[in-house]
């Protein structure tokens, strides 16, 4: 039976601003390991805020969640911080890249907080990712020296510095063009190939969509299919 | 905690808001180079002022004190025990101002492991006759080499050298004022009028200038033995014996245990020079508290620019988080980079104060009162320099505690949200 790296039991949120409404109702989802799952669902439905909860960055909410089988509702922020930087790998939208530091050192920090490698294999490692994502010769560069679906590709090679069980993207693809966003969509399915690794990705574009292991749709708040 | 990582995200943060973390940094050095500036300055002046008076006088002085009589008459009455008296019939009795013993006390003063020398002394009001008029004064007579070794007089000798006192008898040195005044020089012959009524001359060999004019206009010296002459007194005649200690600290604890021991009217340095003591504590809160107030003012400096860099950053904290860091981390980012300005900007500081406080000490100050100074006095003690760099890390940790801890509350998903 392939292991369980994410579960979510009857997750409820409310937002209370301006007035109470319930953004999710009885979230429950499990993802296996290796498995490709894309999120989809109308503009406002709730997927950002449901991935925001499953990426512990999100901690005001009923109900559980376990990554790893280990039950994280009840975890301290720095507990979190530590299951954030060990197991998950995150993609913004909007590529968040640290403008203070270059290409490289940008995809080798979160690695170099977690310190399970030497500084000179943590740099070998990051390396090899911006190779495989095609970026190796713009590492010393500053992040607002590149073009978009190449930042893109940075904040993967970060989401991937330390083989993290699972992924998480939120419309990772959403401002590429197709040419970029299909060669995010192979990085994507070479990860779950040959590493074994979870993918859970919000889009909101079908194709995309269509070619992954299983879509769940949502719909106001609710998880339909 | 991986210290090495937040300390490298603080200095990078720092390179982006290059400027801005300068000009803060400067707040601090300005207020640290003023604070030891200021200090130096200020206690280098306590000093050559306590100095005045302190290597003037005695730490501990041995005479005798004009007192009426203890025992009142109507004391010893039974009847009257009990009521308040205040019929004092007996004056003052005149036991004179001689220490008696004088020899004796002296030589047992010279065995106390704590005493570095004794020297006695013989005062004596006396007028100085200048044509017509008399000018009220008062002969010092002093032991010349003792004197010069605990109070250094030959310091305060303008002209002339104090050790003719001792070669030749029936020579005085005279106060500037005072030679002013009577229009005398060396060589010169004056005329002394004792209180018993008796005429001396006495040839000037010096003049000496105290810097306090109450003293060089009244004050003069001679040999022990010319003053006890100038009496008519034999030559064991003192009326004060003076003790310089080891330890300034100990004077007012030896006064009470000589006082107790040889029954004689004791007086420390301390009691004697009370008033200079509180001036220079004054001195020192003033300049202290300058110093701080302006330390606090860049620690205002450096919050406003954290707070900014904050606002800046969100996105950049947004991420951190996101990726791993928690609150905690964040916190100590933006606790090293308040640090490291504040440390920065101390180091300079200590180094401009220290440059200032040189700049200071090499400019002339010459004032006739005070011959031994030719530049303006400055202390250099460790203590304002430690005490100058801890209050600035400490105001720089303080004033980036609040935006830390802001920082570490930032919702990462608000930030990420707004986009
Ligand atoms: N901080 C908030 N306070 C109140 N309502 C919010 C807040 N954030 C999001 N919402 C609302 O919650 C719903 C779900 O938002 P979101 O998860 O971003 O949708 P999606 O990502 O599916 O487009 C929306 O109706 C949105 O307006
Ligand atoms: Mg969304």
């Amino acid at each position: 039976m392939p292991k369980k790296v994410l579960e979510t039991i009857n997750i409820n949120k409310y937002f209370y601003d301006p007035v109470k409404f319930r953004v999710l109702s009885d979230i429950n989802m499990s993802i296996n390991e290796g498995e490709f799952v894309s999120v989809v669902g109308k503009s406002g439905c709730g997927k950002s805020t449901l991935l925001y909860i499953l990426s512990t960055m999100d901690t005001a909410y009923e109900g559980e969640l376990l990554i790893n089988n280990v039950n994280l509702t009840k975890k301290t922020d720095k507990d979190l911080a530590i299951v954030r930087n060990e197991h998950i790998g995150f993609v913004f939208q909007f590529h968040y890249l640290l403008a203070e530091y270059n290409v490289l050192r940008n995809v080798m920090l979160p690695g170099i907080k977690l310190a399970k490698y030497p500084l000179k294999e943590i740099e070998h490692r990051a390396m090899e990712h911006l190779r495989t994502l095609d970026m190796a010769d713009q590492a010393l560069k500053s992040p607002n020296q590149l073009s978009g679906g190449q930042k893109q590709r940075v904040a993967i090679a970060r989401a991937l510095i330390n083989d993290p069980i699972i992924i998480m993207g939120d419309e990772p693809t959403g401002n590429l063009d197709k040419k970029n966003s299909d060669m995010v969509f192979d990085i994507f399915n070479n990860l779950v190939k040959e590493r074994n690794q979870a993918l859970l990705i919000v889009t909101h574009d079908p194709d995309f969509a269509a070619r992954t292991h299983r879509t769940i749709e949502m719909a106001d708040g609710k998880i339909i299919s | 905690m991986n210290f090495k990582l937040i300390i490298d995200i603080a200095i990078n943060l720092i390179r982006a808001r290059l400027k801005q973390s300068i000009i803060a940094a400067v707040g601090v050095t300005f207020g640290i180079a003023m604070f030891i500036t200021l200090l130096g300055f200020m206690n280098g002046l306590n000093n050559l002022l306590d100095g005045l008076m302190l290597n003037r006088t005695p730490h501990v002085r041995l005479y005798n004190e004009v007192k009426p009589s203890p025992d009142q008459p109507v004391l010893i009455s039974k009847e009257y025990k009990n009521n308040i008296n205040f019929i004092q019939s007996i004056k003052p009795k005149d036991r004179g101002r001689e220490i008696y013993n004088s020899k004796a006390i002296i030589n047992i003063l010279k065995q106390d492991k704590r005493v570095i020398d004794v020297a006695p002394k013989v005062t004596a009001p006396v007028f100085f006759n200048t044509g017509s008029i008399e000018i009220t004064g008062v002969v010092n007579g002093i032991d010349v080499p003792a004197e010069e070794h605990l109070f250094k007089v030959s310091d305060y000798i303008i002209e002339g050298n104090v050790f003719d006192l001792s070669n030749e008898n029936n020579t005085i040195i005279i106060g500037k004022g005072l030679a002013e005044k009577m229009l005398v020089k060396i060589g010169d012959v004056i005329k002394i009028t004792t209180i018993k009524g008796g005429l001396v001359s006495l040839k000037v060999v010096g003049v000496m200038q105290i810097g306090i004019a109450e003293i060089d206009n009244t004050m003069s010296y001679t040999s022990l033995r010319t003053a006890q002459m100038l009496l008519g007194e034999s030559a064991s005649y003192i009326t004060d014996i003076q003790v310089k200690l080891t330890d300034v600290l100990m004077a007012p604890e030896v006064a009470k245990e000589y006082q107790e021991k040889f029954k004689i009217d004791v007086i420390d340095a301390q009691t004697a020079n009370s008033q200079f003591e509180t001036g220079s504590k004054v001195r020192s809160i003033i300049s202290y508290a300058v110093g701080i107030t302006l330390l606090i003012v860049a620690g205002f400096g450096i919050y406003n620019i954290l707070n900014m860099m904050i606002y800046e950053k969100m996105d950049s904290i947004a991420i951190l988080k996101a990726t791993g860091f928690s609150g905690n981390d964040v916190k100590w980012v933006f606790i090293s980079l308040s640090l490291i300005i504040g440390i920065v900007g101390g180091l300079f500081g200590l180094l401009f104060g220290f440059g200032i406080s040189n700049i200071i000490d090499i400019i002339p100050f010459e004032t006739a009162s005070l011959p031994t100074i030719k530049t303006y006095p400055i202390d250099y003690k460790i203590t304002y320099y430690v005490i100058g760099f801890t209050f600035a890390v400490c105001t720089t940790t303080i004033a980036g505690l609040f935006p830390a801890l802001k920082a570490s509350k930032i919702d990462p998903v608000e930030i990420i949200r707004g986009k």
